[in-house]
């Protein structure tokens, strides 16, 4: 077959056809792929939380409440229950006074207000620099993360040494140390506000 | 052209990556590991053989004159697709590829591919020049990543090696052009023997 001319006609005609076969094509992948994608970011959310707060026996990602930070957004709450008791929450909060920008945080909490455990969600620091903030000690090595364990914001002060706090910083990447205590200061300051601790 | 010299000629003789200098971006951003870096080759070979086979198929049904939208239409079609399966199952590979998947389409290689070969050549031999160029383009990526995670943290395919932090600077973008640029030599030098 010759190859078509390039009048009006024929160019609408083959733009449309091609747009209209890549648009079906889609919908099927779409349709395909949209409940695996869905599967995957609840297993992510419920692995994350199950790492910082301690065992409970109900569905925290499906009891999930906003709090408002009183910054004129909010953050997600996941409760994590044992029976009827609250064991702890597990605070979804971010930064973004990072290095590079926006970072995000899950943080658990007891009800008393002291870090179980931190998952960093999402972070783009520098590697080996401020991405370190991602390690959790092994084998009795302790890495930046460690120092908030057990930790109550009320008593600890969430600021680096530098700043007059009691944070230890990580070597060359104060700036994201900050970031960091400034998305738990968020966490705990909102939970606070919604009268949780 | 012998299928099999089509095939292989885009591992040295006419690597996309080394020798014709196309897609660049997508390869100093990306191979901070050798997972990685054949991770984007394996997406962008994908893409390259799909959109490559549609674009010879229906090169005589599309007018000169809207043939680069039409082969846009084409390629961000097959890089959606694969933006989607991989966040449905490779989860993990998404989470560090995620945001370069999308800008395969720019990639120089694929609409390079389709102006310069698959509008001109048969389905057979685009689809063979789509997979030669994509494991050209994958091997090149993987090369240049597992040399930047050695040198830059110690450690192979995710496998620590050494303990402590390797040199730095070769995660970071200037070690990127360090490897990129001796490997881009040696290759050429290949060649030339």
């Amino acid at each position: 077959m010759a190859k078509l001319e390039s009048t009006l006609k024929n160019m609408a005609l083959s733009l449309t056809l091609i747009s209209l076969g890549a648009s079906a094509l889609l919908a099927v992948t779409n349709s395909l792929t949209l409940k695996p994608i869905e599967q995957q970011k609840v297993a992510k959310t419920v692995s994350a939380i199950s790492q910082v707060v301690p065992e409970f026996d109900n569905n925290p990602a499906a009891e999930m409440f906003r709090v408002p930070t009183g910054e004129g957004d909010s953050l997600e709450i996941y409760p994590a229950k044992k029976g009827s008791d609250i064991v702890g929450y597990a605070v979804k909060t971010y930064t973004n006074k990072g290095f590079s920008g926006f970072i995000s945080l899950m943080i658990g909490f007891r009800p008393d207000g002291s870090i179980v455990n931190i998952n960093v969600l999402e972070q783009k620091e520098t590697p080996g620099l401020g991405a370190k903030m991602v390690l959790q000690g092994t084998d009795g090595k302790r890495e930046f993360k460690d120092q908030f364990i057990d930790k109550n914001p009320a008593t600890f002060a969430l600021k680096v040494k530098k700043d007059g706090g009691q944070v230890d910083a990580i070597t060359a990447a104060t700036i994201s140390s900050r970031a960091f205590c400034d998305g738990i200061q968020r966490a705990y300051k909102t939970l606070k506000n919604g009268g949780l601790i | 052209m012998n299928q099999m010299k089509n095939f292989t000629k885009g591992f040295i003789r006419e690597n996309p990556i080394l020798v014709l200098c196309l897609g660049n971006c997508p390869t100093l951003a990306t191979t901070s590991s050798a997972l990685n870096g054949m991770g984007m080759g394996l997406a962008t070979t994908f893409v390259l053989i799909g959109s490559n086979v549609f674009i010879a198929a229906l090169a005589n049904l599309i007018p000169d004159k809207v043939r680069i939208p039409a082969f846009i239409v084409v390629i961000a079609t097959f890089v959606t697709i694969v933006d989607l399966v991989m966040q449905a199952y490779v989860p993990s590979l998404y989470a560090t590829l995620g945001i370069f998947i999308p800008l395969i389409v720019v990639n120089c290689i694929v609409l390079g591919r389709a102006e310069a070969y698959a509008s001109k050549n048969s389905v057979l031999s685009s689809a063979v020049d789509g997979a030669g160029m994509g494991l050209g383009f994958t091997m090149a990526l993987g090369v240049l990543g597992a040399i930047r995670e050695l040198l830059g943290s110690g450690a192979f395919m995710g496998h620590k090696l050494i303990q402590g932090d390797g040199i730095l600077i070769f995660i970071l973008a200037p070690g990127a052009f360090i490897a990129f640029g001796y490997l881009m030599a040696v290759v050429n030098k290949i060649r030339k023997v």
